[in-house]
């Protein structure tokens, strides 16, 4: 039987001095062009809080609001704000850069990470009061440092500081003195995405009603790496993130493939657990403090706030057959092959029509695709355009090619069978990802049957090979009850021939 | 444009010679399309890049282009293109390249 998506997990931080800190467009910058008015007008430009919370993108990441409601409101959604809106939604919360910063260091398993001791103390509070971070959690905080010792490590000994509202609070040291995987930023980059991860399996776990112990397997599918000078990717994200999220009974690895690792690791994840290998499998991506203000210059060139100011994060429970969420078919899947080629049309051919037409599907029989979710306020004004619109039109395209549609349905096609997109710009956060939470309840509500998810990567970007990649999968309605009343079925007919046979033995022994 | 690919399109004039280079694009739009072409004309307007203040004068077309058009196969045209012609506002990218290179393009 087909497994099922049982939970979601969904989480946003919001970390505004990371974006000047840690983001490669600001940290380049930095280097290249230091007096630049960008990095002068930068600090203009940051929301608050408050303002990222109240961000309609931001509430329907977490839940609070569906796509359906999204779309409602005209854009662009940045000068729109949704008052008073609440920090957690069904699928999770948007997690403020203090309390983050905890959370961080209790994922540091080699102190590596010190807080000033005021800091701890100011924020302790609210972090125990966060329902979803458990007590084992709390008991890893450390109390905290003087600040000497945070400067001393700042200033002395290629320490990352970490710093809020601007000012030094914590440092995250290097791991190893010449080692450059081990160095501070990368220690930083991989902390991050741990604890973003850690957050959002969290929550997966939650919503999806099981116990910590039932996990038996945990895929991570972020696009960082961890390891050592002697195997630089050597892992285990996954594992280390089970750890501390409490999976005791997890054993776990990390899939990667650049935005498309999501696509690929629930594949795997479906695959593990509907050949019987693993009852249950999660899996989970933190954030990437490397694209944060990614588009922070043509933002601040247009007079916009920085919208990419949030990590994501998310987790997916995928279980046995409960015979009532929503299925992931493993006889519909789309990929990109090595001879598929890079044409946009050959891409888009291979991960939609490919695994359609072994099932007999056609384009419109899928009710809603979920491809790249980028938020376009973010794309837009970067000069990216609409990337989720661009594949529906792609999408619809190609229905038109293929004869199933007439041309003038091109510019009906993306409402009808697509959404606009909601993500930050966090590489495999957007990737076909963020619907599968709405997905599972629109399935189970019974208004749609079938979705696509769709992960696209861009492979080029680490110079081993030119080619691109992608993934795609349906989910759809439980069929677990066809399946057993088919079952059922033949095990009647089995019992109504034995019954003719015993009755044709007795009489043939009467006959004797 | 990408700082790597500004470097590569930089590498090969030097190779090559300007007069021998056309840069070709496939970005999904105008705006997009415009910043490509200007970076390989009048140099880079981000300033991020090996190209910045670097005006190499490139000929440079978007794939959709007439001129671009004319001179590919129309079955692997067909094949490999068409579907994206009919989704991009070609329009918008012609109109975007042609006032770059007739602004910026020496060869």
């Amino acid at each position: 039987m087909n497994s099922v998506v049982k939970g979601t997990g969904y989480i946003l931080v919001h970390t505004p001095d990371m974006i000047i800190r840690n983001g490669t467009t600001q940290t380049t910058e930095m280097i290249v062009n230091p007096g630049s008015e960008y990095l002068k007008e930068l600090p203009n430009h940051i929301r608050t809080y408050e303002q990222a919370v109240n961000y309609y993108p931001n509430q329907t990441y977490i839940g609070n609001m569906t796509p359906a409601e999204l779309a409602a409101i005209p854009t662009p959604w940045y000068d729109k704000p949704m008052e008073n809106a609440p920090r957690y939604g069904k699928f999770g919360e948007i997690m403020p850069e203090a309390e983050f910063y905890l959370l961080m260091q209790t994922c540091d398993v080699f102190d590596l990470m010190r807080l000033h001791k005021d800091f701890v103390a100011a924020h302790i509070e609210a972090f125990k009061a966060n329902e979803i971070i458990d007590e084992t959690i709390v008991a890893r905080v450390h109390a905290g440092v003087e600040q000497d010792e945070i400067e001393h490590f700042v200033n002395d000994e290629h320490a990352e500081g970490i710093y809020y509202n601007d000012k030094l609070v914590g440092y995250l040291k290097r791991a190893h003195d010449v080692d450059v995987n081990l160095s501070a930023h990368v220690m930083l980059e991989n902390i991050v995405s741990k604890a973003s991860s850690v957050l959002a399996t969290l929550y997966a776990v939650k919503n999806a009603g099981i116990n910590k112990e039932d996990v038996d397997y945990i895929i991570d599918c972020c696009e960082e790496a961890c390891g050592d000078m002697n195997q630089r990717g050597g892992g285990n994200f996954a594992k280390a993130t089970a750890e501390i999220a409490g999976l005791v009974n997890a054993s776990g690895s990390d899939v990667r493939g650049f935005c498309a690792g999501p696509a690929h690791a629930i594949v795997d994840a479906a695959s593990l657990v509907k050949s019987g290998a693993f009852k249950c499998v999660i899996v989970s991506a933190g954030g990437c403090t490397a694209k944060l203000g990614m588009n922070g210059k043509d933002h601040v060139k247009k007079g916009l706030p920085i919208l990419e100011d949030v990590l994501g994060g998310f987790a997916i429970v995928i279980t046995e057959n409960d015979g009532e969420s929503a299925e992931i078919n493993l006889d519909i899947l789309g990929k990109h092959s090595v001879g598929t080629g890079s044409a946009p049309q050959k891409v888009i051919s291979a991960l939609v029509t490919s695994g359609l037409e072994k099932a007999g599907l056609k384009i419109t029989d899928i009710d809603k695709y979920s491809p790249e979710m980028q938020n376009p306020d973010v794309t837009v004004p970067a000069g990216a355009g609409d990337v989720p619109l661009g594949n529906y039109k792609m999408i619809a395209a190609l229905a038109v090619k293929n004869g199933e549609i007439d041309k003038k349905e091109l510019a009906t096609f993306p409402a009808k069978h697509g959404m606009m997109g909601w993500a930050p710009t966090q590489g495999h956060i957007p990737s076909g990802v963020p619907y599968i939470g709405f997905a599972r309840e629109e399935i189970m509500r019974g208004e749609i049957k079938k979705a696509m998810i769709i992960g696209k990567g861009s492979l080029f970007l680490g110079r081993m090979t030119n080619l691109f990649d992608g993934m795609s999968f349906v989910m759809q309605t439980n069929t677990s009850a066809e399946a057993q009343q088919a079952a059922g079925v033949s095990e009647d007919e089995v019992k109504v021939l034995i019954g003719k046979a015993l009755k044709e033995f007795a009489a043939n022994l009467i006959a004797e | 444009m990408d700082l790597e690919n500004q470097k590569r399109v930089k590498e090969f004039t030097e190779e090559y010679g300007p007069e021998n280079i056309v840069v070709l694009l496939g970005a999904a739009e105008g705006e997009a399309s415009g910043l490509a072409a200007e970076t390989v004309t009048a140099g880079d307007p981000t300033f991020a890049g090996p190209l910045t203040g670097v005006s190499l004068g490139l000929k440079v077309y978007h794939i959709c282009e007439p001129e671009i058009k004319e001179l590919i196969d129309e079955a692997v045209y067909d094949e490999q293109v068409s579907m994206m012609e009919m989704v991009l506002d070609v329009d918008d990218i012609v109109s975007e390249m042609t006032a770059i290179r007739d602004e910026f393009c020496k060869y």
